[in-house]
């Protein structure tokens, strides 16, 4: 007797679509439900404010009475995510926080754009959207609109992050990279090289070690102890990428003036000292995100790096030289040996040398 | 740093240029021949702090500058194939080759990657067994030995997928060919530190008789250059030729044995030409043949390559001490670092790089006497 | 071809064939290849270039040089003489 094959209907699976957890798929960027649940789970869940949670695709925001608005945008494209010190998300809010508050504005709103990578670790996403919220936290601005994108594996390096923020100024505040005068004071609110080279260490390819950690921070509550300080600030502004030569010369060709600074007075820890000269690296040009450059009116020197130093991102803030009519458009160093050079802005990409 | 803080003592540094002045009594030209002088002098302003007297001329010390533009042909062309990982020091990625540079390899997909030490490049081929690996060995006599471990340990792995580009070159028959020629007017030579903490200085005593040129092993801290300024000066002043050791706490007399005794075991002696200079016999190095199958110019055929120097280039009269940068009719204007035409105008430690950097003498003057 | 940087040796051992040491440059450190200065001993200082120790400093020759400097503008200063008009 044949037998009959015996059907059950035990083991039926609906083929629901996965839920997709753990990692980032192409359907998280694709406007979606998967979409929609990410960004109230993930981001809304993380930032909670009202502007988010109305979940419309743009933000009214008061502007409080103010006449001006300062506006600023950056785009975050660090490796690794995560370095000692820091993070992306960090590196993105802290960022766009201080350019806008490099102005003299109180930085408040901030939009978050991302560009994911295929195969991103939602825990990762989980992790650098938290770090955000707590940088968000201290700066006391709020993040209140942002988009996701999904692009294809091998693209974006794990996560872009793109930000714009938003600030208000004053009606009588004219701080910006023109307005240096011969005689001014440059200020320098701690020490430099910090970021560029924890960085490196932490990806890894150049083999050194080092405890030295990334100085990311939001400026913006230092920056309003120094307006309260003084009338008299003139320029601010951070030296991230091309580091503290590039900044100066910006200024230095903005202001029509010439910058001398002393090398002496310089504030760089051992650390970073120890990694430029094995690599060949010269610290006025390594990036800094947790740093300011300030020019202030010569009578106010004092009493500015005086509040500064009771804050705890100025507490090694120090003199470090100053505006001079000539040569216009250039920055001079005087030498540990008493000589001057020429300090020129930053050509191409940093290259550790051999020679 | 200790070692590196109290050489860059400015009382001590006021101290030994008050010495030199003492000592000088007419003009003298004086020649480094090392990158990083180059650039140590004009980073920390060595020439405002020396009398008028001395003139500090600078020769072919950047391994960058002087390597030939066939081998940087060469090089691009490697990188550029598709199953090659080509590793170089960082130095090399930005020197113009005939028309590109490492960069734009890299723009176009090539796999190019910096490695801080030749042994990081042989780390790579042992990781990527179905990749070609190919390390970009230059540099004068101080990156030899590294270079040279580099093939010894691969060979001892026995890797088969790693292969160096070399293009090795000598201080010892540079100098000949400088004090030999004809337009010489360098008086005072001071040798290059770091290359005589590898070979040690017994190869100078004969070039200084030879020459009547009194010479010093110098450092590269403000410090231990002028104390090479001041120890040739004097031997200048009293009409005397010989070599002093002005770098003693690195350099001895004999040099680093282990070190020359690999060298001698991976490379031999060759002729090598120097961009800008030409051919200068025996003043190069190649591998041995037992390490010829390391060689990346046998593994791979590069031997169609047409290269082509920039006819406005002056950097081989720049190299030879004939020129300074600044008389150069192109320097600033069509040849600046964002455009070089020439590899001493790229390297950091070339010559005119540095001037460009850091000495623009009619804005500097501004300063000083301003 | 000449940057070479000073730093104390902290580690010792081999990594493989080679001879291979930890120095530390002060807040950063670096492995580097030690084959071509055996003898070099842990608080030794060498100088490191391309990852290859190339050279043992001498503390002598180092404290020689500065100390000449020191001796004669202590000197000079004392006997408030011009640089270079003492007999050294």
């Amino acid at each position: 007797m044949a037998e009959t094959m015996k059907t059950s209907l035990e083991g039926m699976v609906c083929p629901v679509p996965l839920q997709h957890q753990e990692r980032i798929v192409q359907g998280h960027g694709s406007g979606g439900k998967l979409m929609h649940d990410l960004i109230a789970k993930y981001f809304v869940a993380a930032w909670d404010n009202p502007m988010l949670n109305a979940g419309n695709d743009a933000s009214v925001i008061a502007t409080q009475g103010a006449a001006r608005m300062a506006v600023s945008t950056d785009a975050h494209v660090v490796t690794p995510l995560f370095f000692p010190g820091g993070d992306i998300g960090r590196l993105a809010v802290c960022g766009t926080v201080n350019d806008v508050a490099m102005l003299g504005a109180r930085p408040l709103y901030l939009t978050a754009s991302f560009i994911l990578e295929e195969g991103l670790e939602i825990a990762t996403l989980e992790k650098v959207v938290a770090s955000m919220h707590a940088a968000a936290q201290e700066a006391g601005v709020q993040i209140v609109a942002g988009d996701t994108k999904v692009v294809g594996k091998g693209m974006a390096d794990g996560m872009y992050i793109s930000t714009t923020g938003v600030g208000l100024l004053a009606e009588d505040t004219r701080i910006h990279g023109a307005a240096a005068q011969p005689g001014d004071l440059v200020i320098v609110s701690g020490s430099l090289g910090d970021h560029g080279i924890a960085v490196l260490a932490a990806r890894g390819e150049l083999g050194f070690d080092t405890d030295l950690e990334s100085d990311v921070a939001p400026l913006n509550r230092l920056i309003a102890e120094m307006l309260e300080a003084s009338q008299n600030i003139h320029v601010l502004r951070d030296p991230t990428r091309g580091g503290l030569a590039t900044t100066l010369n910006e200024i230095a060709r903005q202001s029509k003036a010439g910058i001398v600074v002393k090398e002496s007075a310089l504030p760089i820890k051992p650390a970073v000292d120890a990694a430029c000269e094995l690599l060949g690296f010269d610290p006025l040009y390594i990036a800094n995100e947790g740093k300011l450059v300030a020019v202030v009116g010569r009578e106010d020197g004092e009493r500015v790096l005086e509040a500064m130093r009771k804050h705890k991102y100025g507490k090694d803030a120090a003199l470090i030289g100053e505006v001079v009519a000539e040569p216009a458009g250039r920055v001079l160093m005087q030498t540990l040996i008493g000589s001057h050079r020429l300090v020129d802005e930053l050509m191409g990409e940093l290259l550790p040398r051999i020679c | 740093m200790k070692y590196v803080a109290e050489f860059r003592d400015a009382e001590l540094v006021k101290r030994s240029a008050e010495l030199i002045r003492a000592e000088v009594s007419r003009p003298w030209t004086l020649m480094e021949i090392c990158g990083g002088q180059t650039h140590a002098i004009l980073r920390y302003g060595i020439d405002e702090l020396l009398p008028e007297e001395i003139e500090l001329v600078h020769g072919p010390g950047c391994p960058v500058c002087v390597t030939p533009l066939e081998q940087i042909d060469k090089a691009l062309a490697l990188a550029a194939l598709p199953n090659v990982i080509f590793t170089s020091y960082g130095d090399m990625l930005r020197v113009p080759g005939s028309g590109r540079d490492l960069f734009s390899v890299r723009a176009a997909g090539g796999d190019v990657r910096v490695v801080y030490s030749p042994l990081d490049a042989v780390r790579i081929a042992s990781e990527n067994p179905d990749k070609e690996v190919v390390f970009f060995a230059i540099g004068f006599e101080t990156t030899a030995p590294a270079n040279a471990m580099s093939v010894y340990q691969a060979a001892r792995l026995g890797l088969k997928n790693f292969s160096v580009l070399v293009s090795h070159v000598r201080v010892p028959p540079a100098m000949h060919a400088i004090l030999g020629g004809e337009h010489n007017r360098v008086q005072g030579f001071l040798a290059a530190g770091h290359v005589c903490a590898v070979m040690g200085y017994w190869e100078y005593p004969s070039i200084a008789e030879r020459y009547h040129t009194p010479m010093a092993v110098t450092g590269f801290e403000p410090l231990d250059l002028l104390r090479g300024v001041l120890d040739v000066v004097k031997l200048l002043e009293a009409g005397e030729v010989g070599v002093v050791n002005s770098y003693a706490r690195a350099v001895t007399f004999e040099g680093n044995r282990p070190a020359q005794d690999l060298i001698n075991k991976v490379f031999q002696v060759c002729d090598r030409k120097w961009r800008g200079i030409g051919n200068i016999p025996m003043s190069g190095w190649e591998l041995r043949p037992e390490y010829a199958a390391f060689d990346a110019e046998r593994r791979f055929d590069v031997s169609a390559i047409q290269s082509e120097e920039s006819p406005v280039c002056i950097a081989g009269k720049i190299l030879q001490g004939q020129l300074k940068p600044p008389q150069c009719p192109a320097f600033g204007t069509l040849c600046t670092p964002q455009h070089p035409l020439g590899a001493t105008m790229v390297s950091s430690e070339g010559a005119c790089a540095a001037y460009y950097h850091y000495n623009k003498a009619d804005l500097l003057s501004e300063v000083k006497h301003g | 071809m000449c940057l070479g940087v000073p730093g104390k040796l902290v580690e010792l051992y081999k990594s493989g064939d080679l001879l291979m040491g930890k120095v530390d440059f002060g807040g950063i450190s670096r492995e580097a290849c030690l084959e071509y200065i055996p003898e070099a001993k842990l608080g030794d200082y060498v100088v490191v270039h391309v990852g290859f120790a190339i050279s043992l400093l001498s503390e002598e020759e180092a404290a020689a040089t500065l100390a000449v400097l020191r001796e004669v503008s202590d000197i000079e200063a004392e006997l408030d003489v011009r640089p270079g008009e003492l007999q050294t």
